[in-house]
């Protein structure tokens, strides 16, 4: 951020107060202010907080999270400034006077350690028996400050029932500290507002809608809050136990897909930067767990292009050539399922224009209990198919009860990548020292399109490296394939491919600019989707949307903690992986050409496609009785 | 209900047309006389009225508030009705006052939901100081245009705070803001707002009227100008009293026919416990400021029975946000009932009192830096008897 920024922080009323006093040099400028004793420079408004953070003082946080906005509601940041009577919560307090700041002093000591003897006291569970056992912030914490007795006592008994109902989120609010990064998660980040504080005093609990199951109000399991929570209140549904069974079961054939987005982010849990791609090595470990076979899921990515991009090609046909007035245009990608659920229940008025094309997940699935139950001889009854992803909300998009079009439950279970990083561990494995396999056949290896998916952008840049060069013979024309408009990490983006000189079977498209936009994270879905209801996309052909910000890279089933920083490392991670294979393209990859020889024989949006690959919405609403 | 001793500030021939004296001054004299007077915050935190307003009207934006405080939530406190009640006009003419002073041209009042009772006679006189061009556009031909809104709170203490008050006016959870920015820059809906009590407001036209010198000549060096008392408990005479700032609290008692006092709580739940032996403790900034309320305990008072409601009433009303303030105040009740069964060790109350100092200084509003106050109070001056009862 330059310095610059921290303008925005100061109201406008109070910069016009500085202005008044002759001092405008000050608001974009820096301030002198001393910390425990030493002076410091920093940027007029910046927060405590930040401005120690810059100078590498430390200060403990608990409900400050930077994808955030501020609360200063947990109080653990509380610093002594001189002049003042109480302590002052760091991450809320802007510097705009010379100041002088003890970060450490007896009083401040004394404050933050009876706070965290208050949040000990009235949080249940024992750190041995969580999910979130060595990275969680309380406990972080109650070490930093010695915490060795229950000063206040300690709760001996649950107080709330754990709601399990949810396919993707369960929440033990036994565990809940009222930080509220969950509700700013939800309704700030995620524009969804599933979840809010109810009642005052210490009956103040974190709940839903009339406090109903998770599963019945308007989550769309993004899991979003999951990972910005700092205790185990909020985790996701674990079915490892269940595939465990199924690999100790001789009778079943599992097998399991993986994601690129985990692949670029499991290392984290084993110690590793962010940004250590592991792909080769985790399909070594999966099979040491016991997984019969492993699978790229960027097969199916390959595919999904293939139908998503036959079905916009289609739909501009119908649209420009038929003059069909009930096509509809722009069509939105559909492979994030939170991102379906969000549209399902805040714009079901816009189904139509969702893409039918399956997740690549779903249509791995329904290939693998079908072509590859077939190729291979085997029972589907006997398949077990796992899905390794990076995301929460898969768990519920594979529950639902349409997803069965290979006569069977198509996925039977997602796993994120913080559970299978579990198994691994309790495998006994450390992966990033294991050597390194190749993906099972007949899927093989897949594309780099397939791969860029687990980034925001990545979908579209995979589906204009295909849609130019079908429509126009040549690749796209961008160096090294890199259509850099679709990356980066700017909330919504929008861009345009100009085609020109297309193969006589698309004259129609001859001249035309394809005009497509990017969003990530559902509140920016929410502008999208508002500046559509005003009709402001009539040029837009194409939009991607991913529920989470960052896409993939940051979804809720990823290692903890999440920051932009991070995500961004992932998202390079998978470009340079991506720079590095030799077949980039989704039309290009051989497996994807033989399946539609062999098995999708009236091809993309065919048929057979159409019951395998394809699906249907449900209107949800918003309303809930 | 009247005022029940002599009056000084609040008596109708006082009140005079101060509302026509400001419109006929200029604002900035209006700020000016305002901060000279000395006139503090009646709510509680005694803020300097003139210096808030300054800083209202130096804020550059289009829009300003004016808020009237009538939401009167501290127990034991009842003197602000007085006012709404008796006082009506002055209170709105002080808004109207203030708008001009720091160029706002809405106010609102924001009245406690128990009190809605009052909400028609209140509507009334709205009514008829716009059909007297006293409120509305081009107020007694001033040019100065100036409206007010009565919007109902609905019971919860923390309201009473600015900031959660301003957050509840905007149809949020009424919960305290983060501060810096303060009100007076960053207020209802973003822009600059006074938030004043309604004592204050009502005093500032009768100030305007009788003038700067007449005010200062009244109370004491930092605290000038009268102070309405709430006064209840065991006295035979409870009701609203006002007294200039200065006043013992014996003398405040004494009026209201207090005998066998073994204490005294000053500024309600969140205020502090004064002995017998201090009574001659008295009412002003510069030694027990209050936001209005004494409660007097005789001799029969079982002062922890006290202390476990006032904690009983924290623990429920903290709007359950920060740290401190929820868990705390419920560690603090539990510890009164620790030692009401018996089972406090010296060790723990002082870990609890140790706690309550903790509050005072990290809680993020008022409400949870005051809460502890009687705990620590009580437990100072009563200690002792309290553990060698239970
Ligand atoms: C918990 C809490 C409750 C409060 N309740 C009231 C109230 O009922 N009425 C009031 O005038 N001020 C109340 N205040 C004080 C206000 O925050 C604020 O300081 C006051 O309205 C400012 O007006 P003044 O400067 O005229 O006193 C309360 C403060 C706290 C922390
Ligand atoms: S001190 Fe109490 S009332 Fe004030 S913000 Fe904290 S929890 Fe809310």
């Amino acid at each position: 951020m330059s310095d610059n920024a921290y303008k925005d922080r100061i109201p406008v009323s109070q910069q016009a107060l500085v202005i008044e006093n002759n001092e405008p040099e000050k608001i974009g400028g820096t301030i002198n202010i001393e910390i425990n004793g030493t002076p410091y420079k920093v940027p007029f408004g910046m927060t405590i907080l930040e401005s120690c953070k810059m100078h590498n003082i430390h200060i403990p946080t608990l409900c400050f999270h930077e994808d955030l906005c501020i609360a200063g509601v947990c109080r653990i940041c509380l610093v002594e400034v001189e002049g003042m009577r109480t302590l002052q919560a760091s991450c809320a307090y802007p510097i705009t006077q010379s100041i002088k700041i003890h970060t450490s002093s007896e009083k401040v000591r004394k404050a933050r350690r009876h706070i965290l003897d208050l949040m000990i006291s009235d949080h249940y569970g024992e750190c041995y028996s969580c999910n979130r056992n060595n990275n969680c912030e309380l406990q972080k914490l109650a070490k930093e400050y010695g915490v060795d007795f229950y000063r206040y006592g300690h709760v001996q008994e649950p107080f709330y029932e754990v709601d399990k109902s949810s396919y993707s989120v369960v929440r033990d609010m036994n565990k809940c500290i009222l930080c509220r990064r969950c509700v700013r998660t939800c309704i700030d980040l995620q524009e969804v507002g599933a979840l809010d504080a109810v009642n005052r005093g210490y009956d103040t609990k974190i709940t839903t809608f009339l406090d109903k199951p998770l599963a019945e109000v308007i989550c769309i399991n993004c899991g979003q809050c999951i990972n910005r929570c700092p205790t185990g209140a909020l985790r996701a549904n674990d079915p490892s136990d269940e595939i465990w069974e199924a690999i100790d079961n001789p009778q079943k054939h599992v097998v399991i897909q993986t994601a690129p987005s985990p692949r670029a982010a499991i290392g984290e849990e084993f110690g590793l930067p962010a940004g250590t791609s592991l792909t080769n090595e985790l399909n070594t470990a999966l099979k040491m767990i016991g997984f019969d076979k492993v699978f790229d899921t960027n097969f199916t990515a390959d595919l999904t292009i293939m139908e998503e991009g036959t079905e916009l090609l289609l739909r501009l046909k119908s649209a420009l050539v038929d003059k069909d007035p009930n096509v509809k245009l722009p069509q939105f990608t559909s492979c994030s399922p939170g991102w379906v659920k969000y549209i399902e229940h805040f714009y079901p008025e816009y189904l139509d224009h969702l893409s039918t094309a399956k997740s690549p997940q779903q249509m791995f699935g329904a290939v693998i209990k079908t072509f590859y139950a077939q190729e291979e001889n085997i029972d589907p009854a006997n398949i077990v198919s796992v899905a390794l992803m990076p995301c929460s909300a898969k768990k519920f998009e594979c529950n639902r009860p349409e997803m069965d079009s290979s006569g069977f439950k198509d996925v039977d279970y997602g796993l994120t990548t913080r559970e299978l990083a579990q198994m691994i561990k309790e495998a006994g494995i450390y992966l990033p020292e294991l050597s390194k396999s190749k993906f099972d056949e007949p899927f093989g290896e897949a594309s780099g399109a397939g791969l860029i998916f687990g980034a925001t952008g990545g979908v579209m840049e995979a589906a204009l490296r295909t849609a130019y060069e079908l429509v126009t013979g040549r690749p796209v024309p961008f160096e090294n394939l890199e259509v850099l408009p679709c990356r980066g990490m700017e909330g919504v983006r929008q861009a345009s491919v100009h085609l020109e000189n297309v193969k006589p079977e698309w004259s129609f498209l001859e001249g035309v600019d394809l005009n497509f936009m990017i969003a990530h994270g559902t509140a920016n879905a929410e502008k999208v989707m508002e500046a559509l209801r005003r009709g402001e996309l009539n040029d837009i052909h194409f939009i991607e949307v991913m529920a989470c910000p960052g896409g993939c890279i940051g979804g809720g089933g990823q290692p903890i903690p999440t920051s932009l920083e991070i995500r961004k490392k992932r998202a390079e991670a998978i470009y340079k992986e991506d720079e590095g294979l030799p077949i980039r393209k989704s039309h290009e990859n051989p497996h994807v050409q033989y399946i539609y020889e062999k098995f999708l024989t009236d091809g993309p949006c065919g048929h057979l496609s159409h019951k395998l690959l394809h699906t249907g919405y449900v209107k949800r609403g918003s309303y809930i009785a | 209900m009247p005022i029940l001793n002599k009056a000084i500030v609040f008596k109708q021939e006082n009140c005079g047309d101060g509302l026509q004296k400001a419109l006929n001054m200029k604002p900035i004299d209006i700020l000016f006389a305002v901060r000279e007077s000395g006139l503090k915050g009646r709510g509680g935190a005694g803020f300097p009225a003139g210096s808030k307003w300054m800083l209202a009207s130096a804020a550059q934006s289009d829009k300003k508030y004016v808020i009237c405080n009538a939401d009167e939530g501290e127990p034991g406190t009842f003197k602000d009705r007085l006012l709404l009640t008796e006082f009506t006009e002055q209170v709105f003419n002080g808004m109207t006052i203030c708008g001009y002073a720091i160029g706002a041209h809405h106010g609102f009042v924001y009245l406690r939901g128990e009190y809605s009772y009052m909400i028609d006679e209140m509507q009334a006189t709205l009514q008829q100081l716009h059909n007297s061009g006293r409120l509305g556009k081009n107020i007694l031909g001033s040019g100065f245009d100036f409206d007010i809104e009565i919007r109902l709170g609905s019971g919860a203490y923390v309201c009473g705070e600015e900031s959660a008050l301003i957050e509840s006016l905007e149809g949020n959870r009424g919960e305290p803001r983060n501060r810096p920015p303060y009100p007076a820059n960053t207020g209802y809906m973003g822009f600059p707002t006074v938030v004043n009590n309604v004592e204050t407001l009502a005093t500032v036209p009768i100030l305007i009227n009788k003038g700067v010198d007449w005010f200062t000549s009244i109370g004491t060096e930092k605290s000038r100008g009268t102070k309405l008392i709430s006064v209840s408990g065991d006295v035979d005479r409870p009701g609203v009293y006002e007294i200039p700032y200065g006043t013992t609290i014996m003398e405040i008692i004494e009026m209201a026919g207090a005998r066998d006092v073994k204490a005294v709580q000053v500024g309600g739940a969140s205020g502090i416990c004064i002995p017998e032996a201090e009574l001659h403790r008295n009412i002003s900034f510069e030694d027990v400021p209050t936001g209005g309320s004494i409660i007097v305990f005789n001799n029969s008072r079982d002062m922890l029975k006290i202390l476990e409601n006032f904690m009983e009433f924290f623990t429920e009303e903290s709007c359950g946000q920060c740290t401190p303030c929820r868990i705390g105040n419920k560690k603090l009740l539990d510890g009164v009932f620790m030692i009401e069964r018996g089972e406090c060790s010296v060790q723990y109350l002082r870990e609890l009192i140790s706690l309550g100092e903790t509050m005072q200084v990290a809680s993020k509003c008022g409400l949870g830096q005051s809460s502890p106050n009687s705990f620590i109070t009580i437990m100072k001056h009563f200690g002792d008897e309290i553990l060698s009862k239970y």
